[in-house]
C-alpha cells in the first residue's frame, strides 16, 4: 500500500483551475522531488493532500485514510511544514514543540520534545521566542513539528527556501537520514536539489503533472536541467 | 518508534492543551494585563461615579451590573478578536487545521480559554463585592446570581467576537465589527432602534426585539431571578455564534 495517494484531484479558485486531474502514489523510501514554477499548483495540491483544502474533485489517502473522510487518523501518520514554516511566534521553540507534542497526544511529549530538539539541532535556542529566531532557525523549527511524532510521511513545502548552503545541507542531512522509514514530499525550485535529495521527480505545471519518473531518468534529460525544466514546465 | 506506537489514546489531550496554550496566550503579551486593568478601572468607576453606588446607600450591585453589557459588548470583542485573525495573520491556521484535532475541538478549546480570561477580569472585581458587604449588609444570593448573569452575558458577547474574528485576518477590523454588532445588542435592549423597528414590525414586534437586548436579560439576574429565558438566551447566543465561526473557519 503507498503512503500517499493524489487520486485525481482537482481545485479551482473561482475561474482559475490550479490543479487539474493530479494523479500520483508514494511508496515508503520515496523522497519525491516536487518541481514546478511559481504558481504550478503545487502548494494546492500539498495542501489537499494535507488536508487543508478541500479537493473539489477526486481524493487524497495518506497511510490508508482518507483525509476528507478519516481527517483525524490521516493526520496522525502525517508531518506537514507549509510554507515559510509558520509558527506561534511568541512561544518559545520549546513551548511550541510541546504544544504540537500534547496536541498529537503523544505518549511522552516531554521526551519527543527532547529527542526533536535534538534532531534537528534546536537546543541553544530552545528557550527563545520563534518571533526572535533568524529565518534558519525558524524553517528548523516548522521542520521540526513536522517530525516530532516520526510520521511515515512527510510533507514540506520548500522546507529549504531562504536558507543559506549550510542550512540547506544540514536539512538535507536530517531529511537523509530518516528518508528510509517514511514516504516524503519535497517541494522546491532549486534544481540541485534533485539530485542531492530526492530518489523521485514530479515536475507539475499550470496544475498538470509534466513528468513524473526517477531521479536516474530526470538527470539522464540533460546536463543542464534549467533547460530540462524550462522545456517541460512550457 | 513509527507515528502509531508513538501516540497512545489522546482522549482530551490534545483538547486540553488547546485551552492550555489558548489562555496562557493571552499572558504573552502585555495586552492582557491592560485589559485586565481597563475592564476594573471601568467597571469600578462607572460603578461608582456614573452608578451613584455609594451614594444609594443600598448595599446591593444592580448599579454595577448594570453597565455590565455595555463593558462586554467592548471588552468581549477585544478578546475575542485574536481567536482566528491571529491564526490566519500568522498562517498557523494551516498547522492547526493539518494538526489531529478537529475544527470543532480546536473552536471550543479557544472559545473556552477566552471566556476563562474573561471569567478572570470578572473574579478581579470580587473586592467590590466584599466593599459592599463590609459597608452594609446584601443579600449574597443576588450578587452570586448577578455574577453568574455577567459571565454569561460576556460568552454571548465572545460567540458574536468569533464570528467577526473567523471573518478577518485582521484583529482590528475583527474588533471594531465585533463590536459594532454587539454594540446594537446593547442598544436594542434600551428601546433606541424602535420607532425604526416599529415602521417595520409593528409594536408587538418591537416588544420581541427589545428582548433581545442585553441588558433586558441581565437585569433578572441582578435581582437575584435566576429565570431560564435569559440563561438560554445568553447560552445560545454564545453557542451560535461558536458553531458559525466554527463552520467560516471550516469552510474558508
Amino acid at each position: 500500500m503507498p503512503l500517499i495517494e493524489a487520486k485525481n484531484l482537482s481545485k479551482s479558485y473561482g475561474a482559475i483551475r490550479a490543479v487539474r486531474d493530479v494523479s500520483f502514489a508514494v511508496d515508503r523510501g520515496e523522497v519525491v522531488g516536487f518541481l514546478g514554477p511559481n504558481g504550478a499548483g503545487k502548494s494546492t495540491t500539498m495542501k489537499m493532500l494535507t488536508g487543508h483544502l478541500r479537493a473539489d474533485e477526486g481524493a487524497a489517502v495518506i497511510a490508508g485514510f482518507d483525509v476528507a473522510d478519516q481527517a483525524v487518523q490521516a493526520k496522525q501518520h502525517l508531518g506537514y511544514s507549509p510554507e515559510g514554516a509558520p509558527a506561534y511566534g511568541e512561544m518559545t521553540v520549546r513551548e511550541f514543540l510541546r504544544f504540537a507534542a500534547d496536541l498529537r497526544g503523544l505518549a511522552n511529549p516531554a521526551e519527543s520534545v527532547r529527542q526533536t530538539l535534538d534532531l534537528c539541532r534546536l537546543n541553544e535556542v530552545a528557550a527563545q521566542t520563534i518571533d526572535t529566531l533568524s529565518k534558519g532557525y525558524r524553517m528548523r523549527v516548522g521542520f521540526a513539528q513536522a517530525v516530532i511524532h516520526d510520521p511515515e510521511v512527510l510533507i514540506l513545502d520548500e522546507p529549504t527556501d531562504g536558507l543559506d548552503p549550510n542550512q540547506k545541507f544540514e536539512v538535507r542531512r536530517i531529511l537523509k537520514e530518516m528518508a528510509a522509514r517514511k514516504a516524503v514530499i519535497v517541494s522546491t525550485h532549486i534544481l540541485e536539489e534533485v539530485g542531492e535529495l530526492c530518489t523521485r521527480v514530479i515536475v507539475i505545471a499550470k496544475g498538470e503533472v509534466r513528468c513524473d519518473e526517477s531521479r536516474e531518468k530526470f538527470l539522464a534529460r540533460g546536463s543542464d536541467l534549467n533547460a530540462v525544466f524550462r522545456q517541460l514546465t512550457a | 518508534m513509527s507515528s502509531s506506537e508513538k501516540i497512545s489514546s489522546p482522549g482530551l489531550k490534545p483538547f486540553t492543551a488547546m485551552v492550555r496554550r489558548e489562555f496562557a496566550g493571552y499572558f504573552r503579551t502585555p495586552l492582557a494585563y491592560v485589559f485586565l486593568a481597563v475592564f476594573n478601572a471601568f467597571a469600578v468607576s462607572l460603578a461608582f461615579f456614573v452608578g451613584g453606588l455609594y451614594e444609594s446607600g443600598i448595599a446591593s450591585l444592580d448599579r454595577f451590573f448594570l453597565y455590565h453589557p455595555w463593558l462586554w459588548a467592548f471588552l468581549a470583542p477585544a478578546a475575542g478578536a485574536r481567536l482566528w485573525a491571529e491564526e490566519r495573520r500568522q498562517g498557523t491556521i494551516e498547522l492547526l487545521l493539518t494538526w489531529p484535532i478537529t475544527v470543532w475541538q480546536a473552536a471550543l478549546g479557544k472559545f473556552l480559554a477566552a471566556w476563562l480570561f474573561l471569567a478572570c477580569a470578572l473574579l478581579m472585581t470580587v473586592p467590590v463585592a466584599l466593599t459592599v458587604g463590609w459597608l452594609g449588609d446584601p443579600d449574597w444570593g443576588v450578587i452570586i446570581a448577578g455574577y453568574a448573569g455577567s459571565l454569561l452575558c460576556a460568552g454571548a458577547c465572545l460567540g458574536i467576537a468569533a464570528i467577526a474574528s473567523a471573518l478577518t485576518r485582521s484583529q482590528v477590523i475583527a474588533f471594531v465589527t465585533g463590536f459594532l454588532a454587539c454594540f446594537v445588542l446593547v442598544l436594542v435592549g434600551y428601546g433606541v432602534f424602535d420607532e425604526l423597528l416599529a415602521g417595520l414590525l409593528g409594536s408587538a414586534g418591537v416588544d420581541e426585539v427589545r428582548r433581545l437586548g442585553l441588558w433586558r436579560n441581565l437585569e433578572p439576574f441582578t435581582l437575584g431571578l435566576v429565570d431560564v429565558r435569559p440563561i438560554a438566551y445568553f447560552l445560545s447566543v454564545a453557542f451560535a455564534g461558536l458553531g458559525l465561526s466554527t463552520i467560516i473557519v471550516e469552510r474558508r
